[in-house]
């Protein structure tokens, strides 16, 4: 276990360094030239003076020299200084990354509630109206695209009845504090909760919906139904816990994307989250955020990827490393 | 089924048939008319398919039959309506540009603000759309199915550097990357018709990863089979082997990939440009028509503007995963219907 852990992470390391050099090249090739951009207001500022701004910055290198002084300072963990924000982009990410999370896992959470009951009904109920009812929503998530059911849901819940706030994260010109301002938050969050949500469960579901077909085909479960069980018990005690392997092992790869914020869906609703940051960063050239933003989700992925081999693992005993 | 319940004696004679024509039960399928026969069994990828079918009819023939053209733009004068591409003098005193214009007989679904009308920008949006979305999964297929078919025939080394390149691909955020990629088009000043070749290429090349693996896994379990020791006695040549042999043996899960990824490349072209940054002007793309949406007036007063693009949008998408999943329970033998 240790060892496939540790051959893994060397990989992972492996993997790491390909990608940060392809998205050093391309990030580099950016042409929002921030310098240019931060001046351009500014008439009492010569290009000399840009000159010397660039070297601060670190634009003054070609490529292949940059990405190795990049390099050499991301080993430590220092991804230097974000344009914009002009703080360490760790610290920035660090800041955003808990508004995005705080989205992400209440998004998350009712997936979970929703997809794996369901799934599991809908499976039971193989080809019947209400497989065929569940088959179909599941389906609308899957092909929702996130934009326009903000969109929508912003028109009509914000707009048309006022229910909610249109966007943003808490009210304006009230400063509410402790309890109330959970709830103001809360408030201004269940729009874009809803957007995840809705976008993000269809899979799950349909994911356990499969697992459990397969499970219930199999030889175990006609035994069980053999030696008398009732339906309920084949179905929630032997078939239930053996469609749980899959499903904890996807799931748990998804927990490190909770993290990793969702553009579309911070930028609409105007959430102060990672994703909305790194668009913005993104328009405006901020070069080492965009690095850093990069090199935080491919390390994510590689996490989730890593997370739900080992749960593989652990949660079915069958399966062997290597 | 309800003619039988009308009339029972018809009920007792084709009961009688179905028990006692030998034929009619022994009646041998092809692999391929028994898949046919699963799938059309299955309501949700016959609505799947007919959307499709309609959503073709109206992208490519749509275009031929509205009087109108991609970038056609409307104006005023005088209370008569002129487009830009009639020759009527657009620079004399009173003309305007007829934007978002309400739903009329002329404009099923007005114009938008640039006074395009917008029923033909939809259909132009589809051609797009569909086109974006099958030379994409093209790509991702061909770099697939090659690397996949290499690295899972060879194994070892070479399958040990194959995948570790996967694994770089897979890693590399793909929303990022194609708006850096957008962006770095807009500065070098590329023509319109280019970017949207490049647009295609890179969101090819950032997406072949999982092709790669399905086929590389596949081939794994299948060339430890029997018939391919055969085809090793036979003394085929390795290429032979691999794309004459194994690919085709790989075939129900690309299918169904393609079907799936067309609908996944459509919505991700739409995200792009739903951010300004995927289908450049003019052009149409139905994620740049629900753009409009970021303006408060037309999110509130114009929902003919949006709604309908975002509509289609879904439920093109939805229809390739319906006709995907239809397809991936037809061709599983397991799946006992």
């Amino acid at each position: 276990m240790k060892q496939y852990v540790i051959r893994r992470l060397l990989i992972g390391i492996f993997v790491l360094f390909g990608v940060s050099v392809i998205l050093y090249s391309l990030v580099r090739l950016m042409p929002g030239d921030y310098v240019q951009n931060a001046t351009a207001g500014n008439p009492k500022i010569t290009e000399e003076m840009r000159e010397n701004m660039r070297r601060v910055y670190g634009l003054d290198t070609g490529i292949v020299e940059g990405y190795v002084k990049w390099m050499g300072k991301a080993v430590t963990g220092d991804f230097g200084n974000s344009f914009v924000y002009d703080k360490p982009v760790v610290d920035v990410i660090r800041s955003k990354m808990w508004n995005s999370f705080a989205l992400s896992a209440m998004a998350f959470v009712i997936q979970i509630l929703l997809a794996i009951p369901l799934g599991i009904i809908s499976a039971t109920k193989q080809y019947s109206k209400l497989d065929y009812t569940l088959t179909t929503f599941a389906m609308l998530g899957i092909s929702m695209p996130s934009f326009f059911l903000a969109a929508i849901l912003q028109r009509f819940f914000a707009i048309g009845l006022k229910w909610f706030p249109l966007s943003g994260m808490v009210t304006a010109r009230e400063d509410f504090e402790g309890f109330r301002h959970i709830l103001d938050v809360s408030w201004h969050y269940v729009l874009p909760v809803i957007v995840l949500a809705v976008i993000s469960t269809g899979a799950l579901m349909r994911y356990t919906r499969t697992n459990m077909l397969e499970v219930l085909n199999a030889d175990y479960i006609r035994t069980a139904r053999a030696k008398g069980l009732s339906e309920h018990k084949v179905i929630y005690t032997h078939a239930f816990r053996n469609t749980l392997i899959p499903v904890v092992t996807l799931v748990g790869g998804m927990l490190p994307s909770l993290f990793s914020g969702s553009m579309i869906t911070e930028t609409i609703f105007a959430i102060d989250g990672i994703g909305n940051t790194a668009y913005n960063c993104l328009k405006q050239g901020d070069i080492p955020l965009v690095m850093g933003f990069n090199m935080f989700l491919a390390i994510l992925t590689l996490l989730g990827t890593l997370i739900s081999d080992i749960l593989y693992a652990v949660v079915d005993p069958r399966v062997r490393y290597n | 089924m309800k003619n039988v319940k009308a009339d029972p004696l018809k009920f007792k004679e084709s009961e009688l048939r179905e028990d006692t024509s030998f034929e009619g039960n022994a009646a041998i399928l092809s692999p391929t008319r028994l898949i046919l026969k699963r799938f059309f069994r299955n309501k949700l990828a016959i609505v799947g398919l007919v959307i499709l079918g309609t959503i073709l009819l109206f992208s490519i023939f749509g275009p031929m039959i509205s009087p109108y053209g991609e970038y056609e733009m409307f104006y005023t004068h005088n209370g008569k309506e002129v487009s830009n591409t009639s020759g009527y003098d657009l620079t004399q005193a009173g003309v305007s540009l007829m934007n978002k214009a309400p739903m009329s007989k002329a404009h099923w679904l007005g114009t938008d603000k640039d006074g395009f009308d917008i029923m033909t920008r939809l259909m132009y949006g589809g051609r797009i759309s569909l086109m974006i979305g099958i030379v994409v999964v093209g790509i991702e297929l061909l770099i697939g199915v090659v690397l996949g078919g290499i690295s899972g025939y060879f194994g070892k080394k070479i399958d040990m550097v194959i995948m570790r390149v996967v694994d770089v691909v897979f890693c590399i955020p793909t929303m990022p990357i194609l708006m850096i990629l957008g962006s770095i088009l807009v500065t070098i000043k590329a023509p319109q018709q280019l970017k949207i070749i490049f647009l295609m290429l890179s969101v090819g090349l950032l997406g072949w990863a999982g092709v790669t693996r399905l086929v590389r896994g596949q081939i794994l379990t299948l060339r430890e089979q029997e018939f391919m020791t055969a085809t090793e006695a036979i003394g085929l040549s390795t290429s032979r082997k691999i794309f004459k042999h194994l690919i085709p043996n790989v075939m129900p899960q690309l299918i169904v990939f393609t079907t799936l990824g067309v609908g996944d490349v459509i919505l991700l072209e739409s995200s792009l440009s739903f951010l300004g940054m995927g289908v450049p002007y003019p052009y149409a793309s139905w994620g740049k028509i629900v753009n409009l949406v970021n303006d408060p007036i037309i999110m509130t007063d114009y929902l003919n503007m949006w709604v309908p693009a975002g509509l289609l949008i879904l439920i093109t998408v939805l229809a390739f995963n319906f006709v995907g999943d239809g397809l991936r329970d037809a061709f599983d033998p397991k799946m006992k219907r």
